[in-house]
């Protein structure tokens, strides 16, 4: 319940951040996002078996699935990289990096981007 | 044999990344490494292909573990064949590359990460054909995403940054769909193996059985671009280099579609969603079609294009009939092979005339009949002009709808009909304008008109695939009604310097483009800049092979064929994997 709970929370918050116009917020909405997904591969498991999932150590009813936490290790090494990579991106695609003006993807730099959206919503396929 | 060479292809491009890394000073070295390592994937997958076809599938549990606990790589006759058209349109590719390298003067300032991540990129497409259980289908797809970001945003430039940030948004939100689904499967069923989930899934109740199979497929309906999750795809696509967008149109969308023919086969062989898939599949033939008439850019059209026609792969799948599946695995082959094809050649076509709208081009066939041909041939076969193999597959698809008899079917025959009628018209219009005109009609119709045409909607700066960050803005200012010949020609010789610091970027190499006369129209002259010899022979190659593709049809929906009945039958696969004790 409570691994539903959260699991709930953190997909809410991620995507209300994901539908928000700063690069930054999309970033860290992905980052709860994967965050979810992580709670929920390792609930996958099952919440209640905790043992070590060692031979002599505890009882196979009792140990831990130690298959989803190794998904989830793997998914927490890519979702990491990404997110580096992607802070990058809104770095490099941040018009104050190149003058040296500090404008990390606040909204200064979002009117920029909302006017392009804008005009490809006028501008889209005709 | 088999044992020995499945990880191969997974392996040699990985381990040629890092070799390719570490010679990073030594262009020379390098591309020699990296067409090296192609080659013998290629040569792998080839014997892959020969065993898979005479022997049946096999697996290799990695590290010997038992199997359902073992990580397994499973070669059957439609992963081998993916191999193998799918190495050898990379190792066409690369060659391309290379030569766009050479033909730009770069011998001592390479872009050395251009190597190593393509061929990561190409070991993450073998790992995906090959991984034989959810999970690791999912690292595949994902190191295959991770070289696609670097790849596309290669460079930095402002738009190219922007559309790689659409794509990245994209890709990272279906892989997190894919992961949760790959959770929720294990919970519900305790493994990943496709072999054993074949076996468990068919014991779940309905509903839970229904919220699986549509969660994978909205992942991998997102990563192959099937119509309501596709409109990332023309936006993301033209921005990057040549070689960049070429593999990137034959190969990500395809492993897509392999992972929906995987899931429809294997794991839910009732068909429970293949009505959504239909309709799904006759809105991107159509829509996408739609998209690649209205457009004027030719990458832009291309990328609808590519849309367009994985609705026919989605509409064989959909019939779930053995004919269905044989005729989206050939279209599969013929689609990679000539949308990367087309792709090159439209690299070719801007060198050649400096742009890619089609409102500024002109006089092509005779200045360059060599990439007339070049382009005409592919362009028919995209179209489905007999006898090329693009018509093979259509009719086979078409054969397959007609065979079903369902009245969905028979409606998805005539959109695929008009889809295709509307391809070729794309096509020929690119043709009339690109190549048949003569250059003095394109010159003059470059007036106001032109330029409010190419600088409106379906053209605008945002999209504009070559400007740079100055001609943005001044696309802003020029609306679609605007078109003082002075803003044009400023807005011009911006995009030739927009173009000339693309062609750079992609291949890091110091074009001539900015000391070239910009805003004249002498320069818009194609015959001043040779085809280069490499690149030309390159797209020659992958067209002969294109064209290839007919010849050896039969053999091929023989094998396609097989490859459906195998994966209709699911008995090879699973046998494959658990050897001859079946779990029940």
């Amino acid at each position: 319940m409570t691994a539903a709970l959260v699991v709930g929370l953190l997909v809410a918050s991620g995507v209300f951040l994901l539908l928000r116009r700063g690069l930054l917020r999309v970033v860290l909405g992905f980052v709860l996002l994967g965050h979810a997904v992580n709670v929920l591969l390792v609930s996958a498991g099952g919440m209640q078996r905790r043992g070590v999932p060692l031979l002599g150590e505890a009882e196979a009813d009792v140990a831990a699935d130690p298959l989803p936490q190794a998904f989830v290790l793997t998914a927490v090494v890519i979702t990491f990289g990404i997110t580096v990579y992607m802070l990058a991106l809104a770095r490099a695609g941040d018009p104050g990096a190149t003058t040296g003006e500090p404008a990390p993807g606040e909204d200064a730099d979002r009117g920029g981007e909302a006017a392009d959206l804008d005009q490809r919503t006028e501008g889209g396929p005709s | 044999m088999t044992g020995v060479l499945a990880p191969l292809p997974v392996l040699l491009p990985l381990l040629g990344a890092a070799a390719a890394l570490l010679v990073g000073r030594h262009s020379r070295l390098q591309r020699a490494v990296s067409i090296l390592v192609l080659s013998a994937v290629v040569a792998v997958s080839v014997a892959l292909l020969f065993i898979a076809d005479a022997n049946g599938a096999a697996a290799v549990a990695v590290g010997d573990w038992p199997v359902p606990v073992a990580i397994v790589l499973v070669v059957d006759r439609l992963s081998a064949l993916m191999l193998v058209v799918a190495s050898t349109v990379g190792l066409g590719v690369l060659v391309f590359a290379v030569g766009q390298g050479t033909a730009d003067g770069d011998e001592d300032t390479p872009l050395s990460i251009f190597h190593p991540t393509y061929l990561v990129l190409i070991g993450g497409v073998s790992y995906a054909f090959l991984a034989g259980d959810l999970f690791n289908l999912y690292v595949g797809f994902e190191v295959l995403l991770t070289s696609s970001y670097v790849l596309l945003t290669m460079g930095g430039s402002a738009p190219r940054i922007r559309a790689g940030i659409t794509y990245v948004v994209v890709s990272l939100l279906s892989s997190l769909l894919f992961l949760a689904s790959i959770a929720l499967i294990y919970a519900a069923t305790g493994t990943v193996n496709l072999a054993q989930l074949s076996l468990r899934i068919a014991e779940l109740p309905d509903g839970t059985q229904l919220l699986l199979h549509g969660l994978l497929l909205i992942a991998f309906g997102i990563k192959a671009a099937v119509f309501p999750l596709s409109a990332w795809l023309p936006d993301s696509y033209p921005t990057a280099p040549a070689p960049v967008t070429a593999v990137f149109a034959g190969l990500l969308t395809k492993v897509g579609v392999y992972a929906i023919i995987r899931t429809q086969t294997l794991l839910f062989p009732d068909g429970a969603l293949d009505d959504v898939l239909m309709w799904a599949a006759l809105a991107t033939m159509l829509i996408g079609i739609l998209g690649a008439v209205a457009q004027s850019d030719i990458r832009r059209i291309l990328s609808f294009t590519l849309v367009s026609h994985i609705g026919y792969m989605v509409f064989g799948i959909a019939l779930a009939s053995t004919a269905g599946l044989a005729g989206a695995i050939f279209y599969v082959v013929h689609h990679i092979a000539i949308q990367t094809t087309l792709f090159l050649v439209a690299g070719l076509v801007e060198r050649r005339g400096g742009t890619m709208a089609t409102g500024r081009l002109g006089g092509l066939a005779t200045a360059s009949p060599l990439l007339a041909v070049l382009f005409f041939v592919p362009a028919m076969n995209l179209a489905g002009i007999p006898p090329f193999s693009g018509f093979i597959g259509k009719v086979g698809l078409l054969g397959a709808g007609i065979a079903d008899g369902g009245w969905a079917a028979y409606v998805l025959v005539g959109g695929a009909v008009v889809t295709s009628l509307l391809t070729l018209v794309a096509m020929s219009r690119v043709w009339t304008r690109a190549f048949w005109r003569p250059p003095a009609q394109a010159a003059s119709a470059d007036t106001a008109a032109a330029a409010a045409r190419d600088a409106g909607p379906d053209d605008g700066p945002e999209d504009d695939p070559t400007g740079a960050d100055g001609t943005d803005d001044d696309g802003l200012d020029l609306g679609p009604a605007g078109g003082a010949t002075s803003t044009t020609e400023a807005r011009q010789s911006g995009r030739r310097g927009g173009w000339a610091r693309h062609v750079a970027v992609a291949t890091a190499a110091p074009e001539g483009g900015e000391g070239r006369p910009s805003g004249g129209d002498d320069d818009r002259d194609p015959s001043l800049e040779p085809l280069p010899a490499v690149m030309t022979a390159a797209t020659g190659v992958m067209v002969a092979l294109t064209v290839g593709l007919t010849l050896i049809a039969g053999p091929l929906y023989g094998l396609t064929a097989r490859a459906a009945d195998d994966l209709r039958d699911r008995l090879p696969y699973i046998e494959a994997v658990y050897g001859e004790q079946v779990p029940r």
